[in-house]
């Protein structure tokens, strides 16, 4: 079944790269079709889930791959991973709506999409650290095609300042793997059997270079102050679909990667660093928020959101690394929200990057300053992109106040300090209400003159997508039914 | 049964309000606004009659759950009733939009009972920050002016300031290990009770716009005046002092927290009871009336005296509703909120004029009116607590009796007709003026003014004792001279407004400089921050990682530098020099080694020259030879030997 959710995307692209009688419209439903399927396979997936035991994964498939150093083509999910691969699926469904309006290369695009569908949902139910390392590399190649192809003019800068960057962290990531590999007893790739052993417990020393290079190669990915200079220009030049699936997807690998792999695999040296996380998570949301509410470019201001908002997440995982007797259970509040704020940005900033794309095809300028009183011609756009702006912010009723209420709660029980942290969610409702001010309210002027609304493609991809999120803000539980047990047991492995 | 009801009272409204909101349903907006309102209104008396408890698994092991007790079946019902009555209103009054504004209106009254039925910290925080929420686009409704957006801005970016308080708690709570239901927080582990009383006292402060926090009050006024009516008399601004009533057992166990509380209650009572005294424009004047007023809860919550707070709390929440309605039909009829225009107005429309003044009076503490019973009931509390306290809160009930009666001239004073002009130069100034009140204006008017006038009740014997005994405590009463020195001195201060004209500092007007000191200590130095640190970041920070990859190219450009100058250039020195070596060995090989290979040709030809000799044919010379060999043979053999 998962090998089925992830090879069939795949196979669709294959299909598509080589019919290139293929008409356009054929094209994009084709997309829209297969991402649907994928979908709705995970649902079912999700239907049959039942949480594993601490350290294992439900529905695992394994077979024989490359023997010779015990790797092996090994896939499951738990409650770290069902989430996120539920949250791709959401996702990429939506751009493959939303890129119903696509002209330029439209077969290509959906191909090359698929491609990395396959890529992102393969990497979060790999369960061996060569077929983690692999996905995790193609998705980077893949996003290089889609900003270097799809981008604004000039965008093979950014295009490649992402790929050189996060290959860079990649590298890092493999000396991590290959560490792990070398210590582990006997030697190994398979995630679940790296997890039971704990390799490098003992040597503090070595366990601490293994994580400073796989903590390394996330933060980049993640990315966390200060490694998150790639992100504002690969997201400006990116187009809406691009922007969406990376800043949706892409980034999850690098949070996703400590809760999968560092903290369970490497406890012990986790623990030593957990300050350091605690920093660099608090600085990333402080950060960049503020340098976000400095920005007059929309998706410049998203992106740096990002910093911000996945600094929570770093916080969070560093707090829960800080094992003392009695919090166990606000640590594994604070993991559970840092898992649900990976679903929750998700789906949030898919949005508001597709609007951000909006506002880029119809007056072909991110510039803040250019719009104005856009409420009176475009009152959809309006109201999504508003809801987007609250939902971003955290305010309650919508998912990003489940998931920031239980990092801040469960953070401040572990290390009362990171209640400095909480000014993050000021500075982010102060830029988001000078956005929304700026772009929708007063008199109606510059490009905002002959603004059309939203057309039904983007309307149904971004409206479907917040309300996924108003879904989880309001009713909760299903998803955190499938988290806390997960969130539980990472506390208890890294406590080892 | 009883559990539907409540489950009913939050979700209808939240429902119906999202949907007007969303789909803009302007045409159906008011029919369905206010029969939702009128069940939502039946619901609440519904279940202030049952007491429900209701719960759902929210997370982190805590529920969403509601419920309602003494305290809030007094206050949901009020808040109820005032949205209904505002909606009519405003049904009258505002034609553009209104399914934005009625949706938005009925969402804001859902938030607001949810926060009044919470029984967790998470169910509170939740409805909390949607009423803040929702107050930023009912404040900003009229979006096309940027200043009443920017306010809409300010009032959400203050209250969630304060709001981080409640974060906080939630923090402390966790921590110390009492959870997350609202009953339980008073028995939470010493040290962190401290920090949680610090962080509900902040939250409450800041959403009952009490100091430091008051300002956002003041921008506030740029809303729609039922906005005001609903949010800022008897919903968000009286919910700040609520969320401290009902945080009572919490404060007075945190010890410090309960003083500390009664004393900004009664700071603000005093010092934004002078600021409205101040005030030249009727809503500034009811918003600085309202945050006072709030102080008197907020003091009531401090004392102990919850019974009296919560009085203080309905009551004032109906009078003030009715005077923000008011002024709102005057704004709309007249075009002007500006005192100096609205002078004689209360003789002009009559119904309008006389439930004001009810208001007016009940505002001033002026017997037997409302507010005269339930603000000494306070009083009575703070005078068993301490001297001092009391002081404050009785020159801050004079004050209130200063601004009410400065209100109260003005609508009554007859102009003369040398000022006539004057007055009339007014008219217009703010927005164009209809020159009608409706009936769907006025109806709403007369309910209030009834409550205006006998919920003093709430405090007084017989109903008095009763609500004390559902609260569970038993409060010192206001002594038959208190209550009669209190109302002699509000006619007093009311002769006094009436008889010479009130001092108009400049302090009070700009509401104690606080939105100026706002602007100058946090928001300019944290956008010059942002600015610095979005410099850095570019010129800094991508500088040093593109600086890195340019020196990596840089690097690279020297070796292959290297590459083409010193390894290539070696190479073809390498194969120059073996050229060289091999032309050299070439002339080497036809000098000595092909001489050598002659030279020794040459000295093997002569070699076997030599060897021919002996080969002479004759038998003799081969005996001799082999005889020689052997001889040497035998020799070596022996000395070898």
């Amino acid at each position: 079944m998962l090998s089925l959710i992830v090879f069939l995307p795949l196979a669709a692209a294959l299909a598509l790269a080589a019919l290139p009688r293929l008409g356009d419209a054929a094209a994009r439903w084709a997309w829209v079709g297969v991402a649907a399927v994928d979908l709705a396979l995970v649902v079912v997936v999700w239907l049959q889930y039942e949480s594993p035991a601490t350290g294992e994964l439900a529905l695992e498939e394994q077979a024989e791959w490359i023997p010779g150093v015990n790797s092996s083509y090994h896939l499951g999910v738990d409650g770290l991973s069902l989430p996120l691969i539920a949250m791709t699926g959401v996702i990429f469904l939506a751009c493959a709506v939303y890129a119903l309006r696509e002209t330029d290369r439209p077969r290509l695009q959906a191909a090359l999409f698929l491609f990395l569908q396959s890529v992102s949902m393969g990497l979060f139910v790999a369960a061996d650290l060569i077929l983690f390392f692999l996905f995790f590399d193609l998705s980077i190649v893949g996003m290089y095609f889609v900003i270097a192809g799809w981008g604004r003019q000039g965008a093979g800068r950014s295009a490649l300042k992402f790929f050189l960057y996060t290959f860079l962290g990649s590298l890092a990531l493999l000396a991590g793997f290959i560490g792990l590999y070398v210590a582990a007893d006997p030697h190994t790739f398979d995630m679940v059997a790296l997890t039971e052993q704990t390799p490098l417990a003992g040597s503090s020393l070595a366990g601490g270079l293994v994580l400073a290079a796989i903590l390394f190669g996330l933060a980049v990915k993640t990315p966390t102050v200060p490694f998150h200079t790639w992100l504002p220009p690969a997201h400006t030049d990116a187009p809406a679909v691009g922007s969406a699936v990376l800043a949706g997807v892409l980034l999850k690998m690098g949070t996703y990667g400590f809760v999968r792999i560092a903290m369970p695999m490497l406890p012990e040296a986790w623990r030593g660093w957990a300050w350091v996380m605690i920093a660099v998570g608090v600085v990333s949301v402080i950060y960049g928020a503020l340098v976000s509410l400095a920005q007059e470019n929309l998706k410049r201001m998203i992106a740096y959101t990002s910093v911000n908002h996945m600094g929570y997440i770093v916080l969070a995982v560093g707090a829960a690394g800080l094992v003392a007797g009695d919090t166990a259970e606000a640590r594994s509040v604070a993991v559970t929200g840092a898992v649900t704020q990976m679903v929750s940005h998700g789906i949030i900033t898919a949005a508001l990057f597709l609007l951000a794309g909006v506002l880029h095809d119809r007056a072909a300028t991110y510039d803040m300053a250019a719009y104005g009183g856009l409420a009176a011609p475009a009152p959809r756009f309006a109201a999504l992109f508003a809801v987007g702006a609250f939902a971003s912010l955290g305010l309650p009723g919508l998912s990003g106040f489940i998931a920031e209420f239980q990092v801040f709660t469960g953070s401040i029980a572990a290390a009362p300090v990171t209640a400095v942290a909480l000014l993050g969610i000021l500075v982010t409702a102060a830029l988001f209400l000078r956005a929304l001010q700026g772009i929708l309210t007063g008199e109606t002027r510059g490009s905002s003159v002959g603004f059309t609304d939203l057309r039904p493609a983007e309307l149904w991809s971004v409206g479907s997508l917040l309300l996924l999120s108003l879904l989880i803000g309001v009713l909760p539980r299903p998803l955190l039914e499938v988290i806390e047990p997960a969130a539980r047991a990472v506390v208890e492995l890294v406590g080892r | 049964m009883a559990g539907t009801a409540l489950w009913l009272m939050v979700l209808l409204p939240a429902v119906v309000g999202g949907v007007l909101a969303v789909f803009r349903l302007d045409r159906a907006a008011v029919a369905v606004s206010i029969s939702t309102a009128t069940a939502t209104g039946v619901l609440s008396v519904v279940v202030a009659l049952t007491r429900p408890v209701v719960s759902v698994p929210f997370m982190a092991g805590s529920d969403f759950a509601l419920g309602i007790d003494a305290l809030s079946a007094l206050v949901a019902p009020t808040v109820a009733f005032v949205t209904l009555l505002v909606l009519i209103f405003s049904a009258g009054e505002i034609h553009a939009s209104q399914g934005r504004l009625n949706g938005l209106m009925l969402l804001f009254a859902s938030a607001a009972l949810v926060t009044v039925a919470a029984q967790t910290l998470p169910t509170l925080l939740l409805a909390w920050e949607v009423m803040g929420a929702t107050s930023f686009a009912l404040i900003g409704f009229w979006w096309r002016e940027d200043r009443r957006v920017s306010a809409g801005v300010t009032a959400f970016l203050t209250t969630r300031t304060a709001d981080v308080g409640l974060y906080v708690a939630a923090g402390a709570a966790l921590a110390g290990g009492a959870g997350w239901a609202l009953a339980d927080l008073a028995s939470t582990s010493a040290g962190w009770r401290h920090v949680l009383a610090a962080g509900v006292l902040v939250a409450g402060l800041g959403k009952a716009a009490q100091l430091p926090f008051s300002f956002w009050l003041s921008r506030a006024m740029e809303g729609p005046s039922p906005v005001s009516a609903l949010l800022h008399s008897a919903a968000m601004v009286a919910l700040g002092g609520y969320l401290l009533l009902r945080m009572e057992p919490l404060l007075t166990a945190a010890g410090w927290a309960a003083p500390t509380t009664a004393w900004i209650g009664a700071l603000t009572a005093l010092m934004v009871g002078a600021v409205a005294v101040g005030q030249r424009d009727a809503k500034q004047l009811l918003a600085a009336s309202t945050s006072a007023q709030l102080g008197f809860v907020v003091m009531a919550a401090g004392l102990g005296a919850v019974s009296g707070g919560a009085a203080h709390l309905v009551a004032h929440a109906f009078t003030k509703a009715l005077l923000f309605l008011a002024a709102g039909a005057w704004l709309t009829a007249l075009g002007t909120k500006q005192l100096a225009g609205l002078h004689g107005v209360a003789r002009r429309w009559r119904l309008v004029g006389w439930t004001a003044t009810v208001a007016g009076l009940s505002l001033a503490g002026v017997a037997p009116l409302a507010l005269w019973a339930t603000k000494d009931a306070v009083l009575a509390a703070a005078l068993e607590e301490s001297l001092g306290l009391y002081a404050v809160g009785f020159a801050a009930a004079a004050l209130s009796a200063a601004y009410a009666g400065k209100l109260l001239v003005v609508i009554w004073h007859r102009v003369p007709d040398s000022a006539r002009v004057e007055v009339e130069s007014h008219l217009d100034e703010e927005q164009p003026g209809t020159g009608h009140v409706g009936v769907l204006e006025k109806a709403p008017l007369l309910v209030l003014a009834v409550g205006a006038a006998v919920l003093g009740l709430l405090t007084l014997p017989p109903v008095g004792e009763t609500v004390a005994q559902a609260l569970g405590e038993q409060p010192p009463h206001a002594s038959l001279v208190e209550l009669l020195i209190s109302a002699v001195v509000a006619l007093l201060v009311l002769g006094l407004v009436w008889w010479r004209p009130v001092p108009e500092p400049r302090w009070a007007l700009t509401w104690l400089g606080l939105d100026h000191a706002t602007q100058a200590v946090v928001v300019r130095p944290t956008l010059g921050l942002a600015a610095r640190l979005a410099w850095f970041d570019d010129r800094v920070l991508d500088s040093v990682v593109t600086g890195s990859a340019s020196t990596a190219l840089s690097v690279s450009r020297r070796a292959a530098r290297f590459d083409d100058r010193v390894l290539d250039s070696g190479v073809e020195a390498t194969s120059r020099a073996s050229l060289r070596v091999a032309e050299r060995s070439s002339t080497g090989d036809d000098r000595w080694v092909d001489g050598a290979v002659e030279g020794l040709a040459t000295w093997l030809r002569g070699l076997g020259r030599l060897a021919r000799r002996p080969q002479t044919g004759q038998l003799h010379q081969y005996y001799i030879q082999a005889v020689a060999v052997l001889a040497i043979g035998v020799l070596l053999l022996v000395t070898v030997r």
